[in-house]
């Protein structure tokens, strides 16, 4: 990137520009998997924040003690440690939460997002930006993750959040959700539709 | 300091993992009890479910020791088992892979509107990892009264949909026994008949699996009871 990096463009420019999930096509696995719900979409987009800015300012403060051919191992190993507590305070604390979410907290840890940040940023950078990092690339995740729930619960069940939104005065005259929206294909398919629109929206990330 | 000596590294990765290691093993101490007590109040708040009980987060304690009124281990036999674990604490998912002579096989016993239930617990596989239920039966201790089921990571909108009060619902009023033969109840594609003359309801579609697993852990668990209820038929 030729502009300069500030601390600004460090927290926002993952949102649209530098979006990890439709410029970067990173952490495309759990898309597919938590967005048939828009909820746990939702609190997996937190829980990434949260594990992606910690885990960008632990390694920012250890960056310049770790041995560099090991270093793999060490962003895994804070990660996963991270990961692990991550998730025992959610069994304490948001136990149904933390029962919907079962597995993919736990693979949070081989989210592409997290060592791609923290190979690419928090290696190399202070504490404080490696924080905004974190949480920029986190909600820039979050924020695919919510659109891909949100089309995928309304055309797939009908509902946002559990609540029913589509009127019973459809289904009376033959409107049927659309099965194949709850399945993982479709993610994939919505996912593209996304970078379809945001690729034509800013011309700049075309290629050839 | 070289830092890329290999005593340099060696030192530093253990370092780090006795750190790492450390501080997970404290969080998982300072957590356990509230986890332990989340996890019972889950387990009390499902088995009152069966019996369409369904308390506020703060009252399910008290709303459990309100309706469940006797809680007992019986074997295969059908005779009750003093044995040193409570009810509440036998491990369904353990007892549910032995062999069914072998089990231990905890009941709970609840008085609604002035009628006996006998709840019993399942527990079986899905299709990406266990599933479990409450079964809850009548005074016959045959005709269903309520059933709850959960799971640990059924596909969400498909397999989850286990989960949801209407699939419990289906249950109801379904038998375990015909002509005193114990027949269980078959989880069956919308529009198909079981082959036994079993009594049966469609299972969810798109959760094919989820549904085959509801099915095949009903025989599996509710046949090592059946000498059980056959006591009172």
């Amino acid at each position: 990137m030729a502009e300069k990096v500030t601390n600004k463009s460090v927290l926002f420019n993952p949102f649209s520009k530098n979006n990890p999930v439709v410029v970067q096509i990173l952490g495309i696995c759990s898309v597919l998997a938590v967005t048939a719900k828009l909820e746990p979409a939702l609190v997996m987009g937190i829980s990434v924040i949260a594990v992606l800015a910690f885990s960008n300012v632990v390694i920012s403060l250890l960056r310049n003690t770790i041995p560099t051919n090991i270093r793999i191992i060490v962003q895994l190993v804070v990660v996963a440690g991270l990961v692990v507590i991550v998730d025992q305070l959610l069994k304490a604390y948001a136990y149904e939460v933390s029962l919907q979410l079962s597995v993919f907290i736990g693979l949070i840890i081989t989210n592409c997002i997290l060592m791609g940040r923290l190979e690419a940023f928090a290696m190399a950078n202070k504490p404080w930006p490696s924080f905004l990092d974190g949480v920029g690339n986190g909600a820039g995740y979050a924020i695919i993750l919510i659109i891909v729930g949100f089309f995928r619960e309304l055309l797939g069940s009908g509902t946002l959040l559990g609540y029913q939104v589509i009127p019973q005065w459809c289904y009376d005259h033959g409107y049927v959700n659309n099965g194949l929206m709850i399945l993982p294909p479709m993610a994939l398919i919505t996912v593209a539709c996304i970078i379809w629109v945001h690729r034509s929206i800013n011309k700049d990330l075309q290629e050839d | 300091m070289n830092k890329q000596s290999n005593t340099y590294t060696v030192i530093y990765i253990i370092l780090l993992v006795v750190v790492v290691g450390t501080a997970m093993a404290l969080t998982a101490l300072a957590l356990k009890p509230s986890q332990k007590a989340n996890a019972d109040a889950d387990k009390m708040k499902q088995i009152l479910a069966s019996i369409k009980i369904t308390p506020e987060k703060a009252d399910i304690i008290d709303a459990f020791n309100q309706y469940v009124t006797d809680q007992y281990v019986v074997d295969s036999k059908g005779q009750k088992v003093e044995s040193a674990v409570k009810a509440f604490d036998v491990n369904v998912a353990e007892e549910s892979k032995k062999d069914a002579a072998d089990r231990l096989l905890p009941v709970y016993e609840s008085t609604v509107d002035g009628a006996k239930k006998y709840i019993i617990p399942v527990y079986g596989a899905g299709l990406w990892g266990p599933i479990w239920g409450y079964v809850a039966l009548n005074d016959d201790r045959n005709t269903v009264y309520g059933a709850y089921f959960s799971h640990q990571g059924e596909t969400p909108g498909l397999g989850a949909e286990i989960a949801k009060p209407e699939f419990g619902a289906k249950f109801v009023d379904k038998q375990f026994f015909k002509d005193g033969e114990f027949k269980s109840i078959a989880v069956v594609k919308a529009g198909n008949k079981p082959l036994n003359g079993e009594d049966y309801i469609d299972g969810v579609s798109g959760g094919t699996i989820t549904s085959k697993g509801v099915d095949s852990m009903l025989r599996n668990c509710m046949s090592a009871y059946q000498e059980f209820l056959k006591n009172k038929q």
